[in-house]
């Protein structure tokens, strides 16, 4: 059971975030030099009349605050403006973009957590060894590759075997749902093992260390002595108390997820949010940046407020 | 590589006594952890790599065989006798521009860990130091900044600012400091409460004496600790950010050579060696500081010596006695 008083403690910390991130992506687009304004209009000899009427029907000659004032109220209503580029509502196209994106990504950070915690349990209980070597220093090395090098080799590499872009093909014969399901499961191939090989590096390094700082406890000596099976202590007293810490650093890493998704994205053409953030950058296309950047943080920050809950929940002296 | 992380169990207990360059004794003692890092094979491996990505990055124009600037080959050569690591799209030579690539995203590493390195101790020192109003402050204000994917943000200032190079460095020092405030917070808080600090402080040293004279001096190592992994993640997110586009499209970087090279379709072209050699640089140059950086934090954190469990110590614990007469 919770404590009230901490679960109420952590959502009105992620409100209050959200609430200071849909500020600042208000903030940003205005303060910075180079603003919206004066980009808005991207016909180079733009007439006086022209510039003036553009900042009027985007409403920018209201005063900042009447400004922030809409820009939250149709915030709520979930309208992050028109795209200046293929002219829809921006929450469609985060919308599609989103779905997209969110298959991908869950499988490959579920991959990475489990390969990354066998690999940095076994290297922890075998310290010194050579799976212990072959674990840690493969894990640096994926640690150390840049996404997007890594992303091309396979590409480079896998290039006619499977799939390298898009999401589906777009002349898949088999209309059945489950013909485009396989479809689009061969496309989702590799980027998701680029996701994954990039991701469980970091995990394996987080729960080896951590593995390593549990079993230097004393009541895994105690537990020792009491003549436990070497398996159970690893099981139930070690793993157990590793995982703790191991929650909350994965959920930090929460950042580098999204990362690699947006570099692999570009990489393998994947229609995901990470591309619409990319494209949107290159034809800074405002609206769709901005609202990229607030559904991928409000994203972030409700998965961490869930990691806190889930490890006030697995360790109870949290709750105070 | 064989045995480069493993950091061997070291049973003997820190020179209680030895005074450090500080003053100050205990398993932080300046001298101690230095002597702790440099016995570690991971120290001289990672400073060997570190060492000669620097080397090859100063003496870049002495060394590289050809111009970055003008064509030297066809469009994506493969590599051969003439270029060893073949030609980019736009027929420059691929060691060269590597080589070359060096220098600049190593400076802009430093330059952006500098920035972050000096926030995030000055944070730390501050919340750790004087607690109360200024702490749940900072701290809340690290919160904020913590929970935020900073590539997403970097990539919005950096689209809105515009692409060149000192404002990837901003940009990415900026939002990298709150992992080292929270860390260098900790520390300054248990340092805080040790006895010598204490009588300092009742010998009427004024806060800026503390601070500076036998705060720093403690949380030093630590901060070294974090400035080697943050260049890492500079480095990387320069990388990701030139990736984007965003950083200066003419500057040569580890970061805008693979960039260069996706944009002008060399995966299309299966041309590996315009991506490979910047990607490798920046992999090793990570590996090197990781290295580095992991064995200063081992040697001050003696917890991680202890394993009661490694596979070593698990058939036969030397209670007492050396190995053979061991109970």
């Amino acid at each position: 059971m919770y404590r009230s008083g901490y679960v109420l403690r952590r959502v009105a910390f992620a409100v209050v975030t959200i609430y200071i991130i849909a500020t600042l992506n208000f903030l940003l687009f205005r303060v910075l030099p180079g603003s919206a304004v004066t980009r808005i209009s991207r016909i180079p000899n733009a007439s006086p009349e022209l510039k003036a009427a553009v900042i009027h029907q985007f409403g920018l000659d209201k005063p900042l605050w009447e400004q922030y004032w809409i820009y939250l109220g149709q915030l709520l209503h979930g309208n992050m403006g028109i795209s200046y580029v293929n002219q829809q509502p921006v929450t469609d196209n985060l919308w599609t973009a989103f779905t997209n994106t969110i298959p991908m990504v869950a499988i490959g950070t579920i991959l990475a957590l489990v390969i990354g915690i066998a690999v940095g349990v076994l290297s922890a209980v075998r310290r010194g060894t050579a799976s212990d070597h072959i674990g840690t220093n493969l894990a640096v090395l994926f640690y150390a590759f840049p996404t997007q090098f890594l992303g091309m080799m396979i590409l480079i590499f896998a290039a006619g075997v499977l799939p390298v872009a898009g999401m589906s093909d777009a002349f898949e014969l088999d209309p059945s749902t489950w013909g485009h399901l396989l479809d689009v499961g061969k496309h989702m191939i590799l980027p998701v093992l680029t996701l994954t090989l990039t991701l469980f590096a970091e995990n394996a390094l987080i729960v080896r260390s951590s593995m390593l700082e549990t079993l230097g406890e004393d009541y895994i000596l105690t537990a020792r002595a009491k003549g436990l099976p070497r398996r159970r202590i690893i099981r139930a007293y070690a793993l157990r108390n590793a995982m703790l810490p191991t929650i909350t650093l994965i959920a930090l890493s929460l950042g580098s997820i999204v990362t690699g998704a947006i570099l692999i994205e570009i990489i393998f053409s994947w229609p995901g949010i990470g591309r619409a953030l990319y494209s949107a950058v290159l034809s800074r296309d405002y609206p769709m940046l901005q609202g990229g950047f607030l559904v991928i943080t409000v994203t972030v920050i409700v998965f961490n407020l869930a990691a806190d809950l889930l490890y006030a929940k697995l360790d109870p002296r949290i709750r105070a | 590589m064989s045995t480069i992380l493993n950091t061997t169990p070291a049973p003997e207990v820190p020179p209680t006594g030895a005074t450090g360059a500080s003053g100050a004794s205990g398993p932080t003692g300046f001298r101690y952890v230095l002597h702790e890092i440099m016995r570690q094979r991971s120290t001289t491996v990672g400073l060997v790599i570190v060492g000669l990505l620097l080397l090859s990055a100063i003496a870049s124009p002495l060394i590289s065989p050809y111009s970055v600037t003008v064509s030297s080959c066809g469009v994506f050569d493969p590599p051969s006798a003439a270029h060893w690591l073949g030609c980019d799209g736009a027929g420059l030579d691929v060691l060269s521009l590597v080589l070359h690539g060096g220098g600049v995203s190593m400076i802009v590493g430093l330059s952006a860990t500098l920035i972050a390195m000096t926030v995030g101790a000055s944070v730390g020192v501050l919340s750790g130091y004087f607690g109360g109003w200024v702490d749940v402050l900072l701290m809340r204000i690290t919160d904020y900044f913590l929970v935020v994917p900073q590539i997403v943000l970097m990539i919005v200032i950096a689209a809105v600012w515009g692409p060149s190079l000192f404002h990837v460095v901003v940009v990415i020092g900026a939002l990298m400091w709150t992992g080292t405030a929270r860390v260098i917070r900790a520390q300054v808080m248990s340092i805080r409460e040790r006895v010598y600090v204490r009588r300092v402080a009742g010998l009427g040293a004024s806060h800026g004496r503390i601070i500076f004279r036998h705060i720093l001096p403690q949380v030093g190592p630590l901060l070294v600790a974090n400035a080697v992994i943050a260049i890492t993640v500079a480095v990387f997110d320069e990388t990701a950010l030139a990736f984007l586009g965003l950083s200066d499209p003419d500057a040569v970087t580890w970061g805008t050579i693979m960039e260069h090279a996706f944009d002008r379709a060399a995966t299309s072209a299966g041309a590996w060696w315009a991506i490979a050699p910047a990607g490798l640089a920046v992999a090793f140059f990570i590996v090197g500081c990781y290295l580095v950086g992991r064995s200063i934090e081992d040697a001050l954190n003696p917890r991680l010596r202890v394993s009661y469990l490694s596979a070593h110590s698990w058939r036969l614990r030397p209670l007492v006695g050396k190995k053979p007469e061991a109970i």
